[in-house]
């Protein structure tokens, strides 16, 4: 039997409405959904109350007591990413007050107060908060310095304009008189709140677009920051678990005594699908559960296997339903036409924190300490398990050792609640490396014909493109699909490239997974997947005709001056066309993902035996307005090395159902020896902020693939790179010594 | 029992011999700033000092520590090296989700104890066996030049997140 559902059940997968897209800006949402505001809203008091009743909480984000730091609530999640510098950084430049005069506090969970406008939850991902909240914050930090300022001028009867802020405390010169927030909190929860408000000029800034230190490294140098897996509360236990190594298999049967007799074990708890060991320690709860012996039916997916997998997604791709995501002009164009075949591997997210939780179920509520990307799914999970009501979850959510999507699923979590349900005591579920790899929430694989039709100068007349993929969307956010069942993130980056092509047809045919390997977001989703595969063409379009890949870009972008610019920065910084050894070149990638513009160039060897070695790299960003340019440099780095690691190492691969891969002896991450110097170079904008999280992933990838290209003629179409196709036998004919490489000839 | 001088203190520690450091460290004694990533020796995010040495304490059998000094990273402030790294990772700003990081300064440090002004060759050998998922292995290179050499090496943060200006 198939492992594959029949995609005529795809009408079930269908959401309602559509128009929405994940990672771009859409339409402002609708009065029916609650989202986050700069003003007090009807769920503001009980948020306050449960927060330690501050003096002053004008809306979900600030909290002023008479005594102590002002406290801000961070409405997304700080996996690394910066956004908890960032946001408070925005809520205090216009509430007049120093980074050091603030603690954070992690958001409770609550759709009505911190849904993400652009994600229509209260959600972490696509790169979207900044896009989303940039306006909202400093509006709420406005809100609370006008409030303030108008309860010191209503106790010294003067003009609120006369009175100025800063550094939390409020003057009124003329008389010499001056009260700290702290002192005017009581009064200022009184005042009127501000219909409109005016936000500070670009000239007065005095924290935004500073390379302010960030609010979370000082506690994570010296070891004292608390991350989810380092929560300990009284009684608790830790749980090791095991589950099949086939996804969707079941417990037949389990004997468990020698784990029982494993000095240390406390309980072995028997789930359907699970078997969890709890004990004083994680040593004692691993031990035990290593001892555990289990007969597993294995179930239907057995015969999944990454084999399988393509096969039947080349069967799709060829005869399945096909979706247009975008057409313009006519693609019936003369000239030659060149086709490829792009294929890229499911992924593992493998974050350095592995996945945990800690969970308390008592009677009447159940408590969960967890590191998430979604608070609110958390909670949904938990109640339907527990059968408590949703207002009895309390999910304390915690630091997050990396995110890059796995943390947006909350199976974890469901499985941390169904164990502590079972006992009387909170139970810390740990969950190995192997099993985090294993049982990972994977990146789909994906498989793409793309083909041009070029003129007789070589440039592209009409381009084609068809994806074929599992949606993610269709599971976590239907309602975002088009009526037609259209998933704008599969297309995403190839629907719309930045370049002037104005026949253009993009289509996406719809794959099924099977249902017990659900598919998740890894870091830059949809334009991860499509700028490997739209950047590597457009260069064989480029070696095709002969030309130099910055020239032919830069043909295909004279009206598009933002991606003009990143890539003539980039290009001059890196000294593009200056000569290379043999066996060296260059290799460019351009894409405009989630609001912003990036240009990298990759400078490489490859030896004779195949082994690719990065010498140097050069991004330029065009973010737009940028709110920490340390944290934009970290991110743009960080994200390359993100994405080469996925192009040099990262494979998912499945036999009879089950993950083939364990750990970082066999899913290997990119380590320090093996990276380039890299240099960002930001371009100065006062566009509106773009994302940053995942535009250096979107695009490393494609840019090493055409550095290997420009070092040895061989143009690698599916990751991970091949070093065997890599070696000097195989490409001594078309090695070459200079960044521009003799063109490829192509059918 | 088991007796381990963890950080200058003697722990009396009920354990098996064969229990690797980490989980006495993490599960037992408290001390959580020592991270589980792999359990393999691997990833290096348990990375610990016995006796001044870098060791990767996720496979290190408590049993062997008889008489040994342990060094966690929340007290290698309190060494020379160690204050030195911590005060240069701050300054270049290397952290980012910061879960791999105490392996990577309790690394450095050993690094920097060992050769005061280390090359890019021995960079390289002492940091490559630690991971970092979030990619900040540029920065980790430029905050160890900066903590070897104590010069500015690259772009700095402003320290009190601004609190000056």
């Amino acid at each position: 039997m198939s492992p594959f559902p029949d995609p005529s059940r795809r009408a079930v997968l269908r959401g309602v409405a559509g128009g929405f897209t994940l990672a771009f800006l859409v339409s402002r949402p609708t009065k029916a959904w609650a989202m986050i505001s700069a003003r007090p809203q009807p769920e503001d008091a009980a948020a306050a109350a449960a927060d330690g009743n501050p003096a002053f909480a004008p809306n979900a984000f600030i909290r002023i007591d008479p005594t102590g730091p002002v406290r801000l609530v961070m409405p997304n999640a700080e996996m690394g990413q910066g956004i908890y510098t960032a946001e408070a950084t925005l809520l205090a430049e216009e509430l007049d007050l120093g980074l050091d005069q603030i603690a954070i506090e992690h958001a409770p969970p609550g759709e009505a107060l911190y849904a993400t406008p652009l994600l229509f939850q209260q959600a972490t991902g696509g790169s979207t908060s900044i896009r989303s909240n940039w306006l909202i914050l400093r509006e709420a930090g406005a809100v609370a310095r006008a409030m303030l300022v108008s309860a010191a001028a209503e106790r010294w009867k003067v003009d609120p304009a006369s009175c100025t802020a800063a550094r939390g405390v409020v003057t009124h010169a003329a008389s010499n008189r001056s009260a700290s927030y702290g002192e005017l909190a009581a009064a200022a929860q009184r005042q009127k709140v501000p219909d409109k408000i005016a936000l500070k000029e670009v000239k007065d800034f005095k924290l935004i677009g500073k390379p302010l230190r960030r609010l979370d490294t000082a506690a994570k140098v010296d070891g004292s920051m608390q991350f989810g897996i380092d929560v300990r509360v009284p009684d608790m236990l830790i749980a090791a678990i095991v589950t099949c190594a086939t996804v969707g298999g079941k417990v037949k049967s389990v004997d468990d005594r020698a784990a029982r007799a494993v000095p240390g074990v406390k309980d072995v708890i028997k789930l359907d699908d699970c078997v969890a060991v709890t004990g004083a320690h994680f040593w004692a709860a691993k031990t035990g559960m290593e001892a555990l012996e289990i007969d597993w039916d294995l179930g239907p997916n057995v015969t999944f296997s990454t084999d399988s997998l393509f096969k039947a997604m080349d069967e799709t791709s060829r005869t399945g339903k096909v979706l247009v995501a975008r057409q313009v002009g006519d693609i019936n164009q003369t000239g030659k036409k060149i086709e490829a075949t792009y294929q890229l591997p499911m992924l593992a997210h493998a974050p350095m924190e592995p996945l945990n939780a800690v969970v308390h179920v008592r009677p009447d509520a159940c408590e969960i300490w967890v590191g998430t990307q979604v608070p609110t799914r958390c909670v949904a999970v938990a109640a339907k398990i527990t059968g408590l009501p949703p207002e009895k979850i309390i999910v304390h959510n915690q630091y997050l050792g990396g995110g890059f999507g796995r943390r947006l699923e909350p199976d974890s979590v469901a499985l941390a609640v169904r164990i502590a349900k079972e006992v009387p005591y909170p139970v810390k579920m740990v969950w190995t490396r192997e099993h985090d790899i294993q049982h990972d929430v994977p990146r789909p694989g994906y498989l793409d014909h793309i083909s041009a039709t070029v003129n007789a100068d070589g440039m592209p007349v009409a381009w084609t493109d068809r994806v074929t993929g599992a949606s993610v969307a269709a599971r976590w956010v239907p309602q975002a699909l088009r009526a037609d069942g259209f998933d704008q993130d599969t297309t995403e980056g190839a629907d719309d490239p930045p370049y002037d092509l104005p026949n253009l047809k993009s289509e996406w045919a719809p794959f099924q997974m099977p249902e017990a390997l659900p598919i998740g977001w890894w870091r830059g989703v949809g334009p991860t997947h499509n700028l490997f595969k739209v950047e590597s063409f457009l260069d064989e379009l480029a070696h095709a005709a002969g030309k130099d890949p910055v020239e032919y870009r830069r043909a295909l972008l004279q009206k598009n001056p933002r991606a003009l610019g990143v890539l003539n920065l980039a290009a001059e910084k890196i000294g593009w066309g200056s000569p290379l050894g043999l066996r060296m070149g260059r290799g460019v990638a351009l894409g405009s993902p989630f609001g912003s513009h990036i240009c990298a160039i990759v400078e490489t060897e490859v030896t004779p035996q195949g082994e690719v070695r990065m010498r140097r790299a050069v991004a330029a960003v065009d973010c737009g307005f940028v709110i920490n340019p340390n944290i934009v440099d970290a991110q743009i780095q960080g994200g390359l090395i993100f994405g080469w690691t996925g192009a040099l190492y990262s494979r998912l691969t499945y036999e009879r159902g089950a993950a083939q891969q364990s750990n970082f002896n066999d899913y290997r991450i990119m380590r320090l020896n093996e990276t380039p110097p890299i240099e960002v170079h930001i371009v100065a904008s006062g566009e509106k902020p773009g994302g940053i999280g995942e535009v250096g992933t979107a695009i490393a990838a494609p840019a090493l693939a055409n550095a290997i290209f420009a070092a040895t003629g061989i143009r690698l179409r599916s990751l991970p790179i091949d070093r065997t196709q890599l070696q000097q036998d195989k490409s001594a004919a078309k090695a070459v010594i200079s960044s521009v490489p003799v063109p490829e000839a192509r059918p | 029992m088991i007796t381990l001088n963890i950080n200058g203190t003697d722990h009396p520690v009920d354990v098996p011999g064969d229990m690797p450091l980490l989980w006495v460290l993490r599960d037992v004694v408290g001390l959580t700033g020592t991270k589980f990533g792999c359990g393999i020796a691997q990833c290096g995010a348990c990375t610990v000092h016995v006796d001044g040495q870098a060791v990767r304490s996720c496979v290190l059998p408590v049993a062997a520590l008889d008489g040994r000094k342990v060094t966690t990273i929340e007290a290698v402030g309190q060494t020379a090296e160690g204050k030195k790294i911590q005060e240069a990772w701050l300054a270049v700003e290397v952290v980012q989700c910061g879960y791999c990081q105490s392996g990577q300064i309790m690394s450095a440090a050993a690094l920097i104890a060992h050769s005061a002004d280390p090359s890019d060759a021995e960079i390289d050998a002492a940091m490559s066996g630690n991971i970092c998922r979030c990619g900040t292995y540029v920065r980790i290179r430029q905050a160890i030049r900066q903590a070897a050499t104590g010069k500015p090496v690259g772009a700095q943060t402003i320290p009190n997140a601004g609190g000056a200006l």
